[in-house]
């Protein structure tokens, strides 16, 4: 497996394109290239643009999994070009879609602006009932690890839409808002910092919202980060329903109290300074 | 060129296919269909037993016509829907309600998601659903009524 792996290995490419101002659907285009060992599929795309077609259209940022650009139908399973070496998912034909779900802007390129418009709308944001210390913080809000860890997971999301794309619900009801934002959502409440779960859990749970996750899990198998968007939305779920029901536990965090540096005493003295 | 993008949403075929997935998303599948089934066939339950509004002879021929083997072997589909919709079903409300899905955790590569912690649910559910269909099947067709 090893030696096959190590040599140049010859594969055919499949390629959607669609270009808006020709095509009135989606064509695919062959192409045949020749893969190394550690090749990543957008290392692939950009050796054919560079070798055999310059009119390849496709979005690319960082190349090392962090911007969340780069995010297509990688043979049938939505991923992160820069994140996916080629010989890890094929030795002999690969397939390249844009991400499903979205509207399709040109070749491999998809809109994520609505998702992004999306995730604006639920006001993914501390927000808190003392404005004043919003707007003019004057010391730390008190947090445990154990609180962090309650929604530290969430934090990775890079919104590159990969989980949209996989999901059954997205398919057919364009009012959901989708894993991401729902993940997204339930980051914020699930913070301690936090004041507006009621308001951000009435967004959520409207018509269309999250009761019609159903549990697919695809969002949580294909996101490149590990986020779990399954997870959250289900913990939002049970949220809300104990909510409903008058038995949410959930505190607001307080403001830590500034020490007093008239009275301060540190446990061990700084060394004396040299300069 | 904005105003000239193509809409790429998967519609029903997003159900159905469109990717290669992992089994719960064909649970999922499989739980809408057999929900519609479930309305098809209270449809007809409904259709069927309204016929009796026509008398006794209506009711009869009505009847005369279900003992046919197609309908003995439609009950029995209607019974394997049925299992499975319930266990599924109920495998859902435990993950929905959250308490099969553990708590969040440090992503550490290759991950391991919530549908790791909800398997072992699943598979009893599964396992159950099989068993019912088993014992169903023997007592649609082999049972002594």
């Amino acid at each position: 497996m090893e030696k096959e792996t190590e040599k140049a290995n010859s594969i055919t490419v499949y390629i959607r394109r669609f270009d808006p101002e020709k095509d009135s659907a989606p064509r695919q285009q062959q192409y045949t290239l020749q893969v190394e060992k550690g090749m990543t599929v957008l290392d692939g795309l950009h050796m054919i643009k560079q070798t055999q077609d310059p009119t390849i259209n496709f979005r690319f940022s960082c190349r090392m999994g962090v911007c969340g650009s780069c995010g297509m139908m990688i043979n049938g399973v939505p991923a992160l070009s820069c994140n996916t070496q080629i010989l890890d998912v094929t030795t002999t034909a690969l397939t390249l879609a844009p991400l499903p779900n979205f509207k399709l802007i040109k070749d491999l390129v998809a809109d994520l602006v609505p998702m992004f418009g999306v995730l604006k709308g639920l006001q993914l944001h501390i927000r808190r009932n003392d404005v004043e210390e919003m707007e003019k913080p004057t010391y730390e809000y008190y947090q445990t690890p154990h609180q962090l860890e309650e929604f530290l997971q969430f934090t990775y999301c890079i919104k590159c839409g990969c989980c949209m794309a996989a999901c059954p619900t997205m398919a057919t009801d364009r009012e959901y808002p989708g894993p991401a934002p729902l993940a997204q959502a339930y980051r914020y409440n699930a913070d301690s910092r936090d004041d507006a779960r009621d308001a951000r859990g009435d967004l959520v749970a409207a018509s269309h919202g999250i009761f019609s996750c159903h549990y697919a899990g695809e969002c949580s198998n294909v996101c490149p980060k590990g986020v779990d968007p399954a997870r959250a939305i289900q913990l939002m779920k049970k949220d809300l329903v104990l909510s409903y029901f008058g038995l949410a536990k959930h505190k607001c965090a307080h403001l830590h109290k500034k020490p007093d540096k008239s009275t301060y005493k540190a446990k061990i003295e700084a060394p004396p300074h040299t300069v | 060129m904005a105003n000239k993008q193509f809409d790429n949403h998967l519609g029903i075929v997003g159900w159905l296919g469109g990717g290669r997935w992992g089994v719960e998303r064909y649970l999922y599948i499989l739980h809408r269909l057999t929900g519609l089934g479930l309305l098809l066939f209270l449809l007809m339950h409904i259709f069927a037993s309204s016929v009796r509004m026509y008398g006794p002879e209506s009711w009869g021929v009505a009847m005369a016509i279900l003992k046919n083997p197609v309908f003995k072997l439609g009950e029995f589909c209607v019974f394997v829907i049925f299992a499975f919709h319930a266990l599924n079903g109920i495998r859902l409300i435990f993950i929905e309600l959250g308490l099969a899905v553990g708590r969040a955790e440090e992503p550490v590569y290759p991950y391991k998601s919530s549908l790791n912690n909800q398997r072992p649910l699943m598979v009893v559910a599964m396992v159950l659903v099989a068993i019912l269909i088993v014992a169903g099947g023997y007592n649609t067709f082999f049972g002594s009524h």
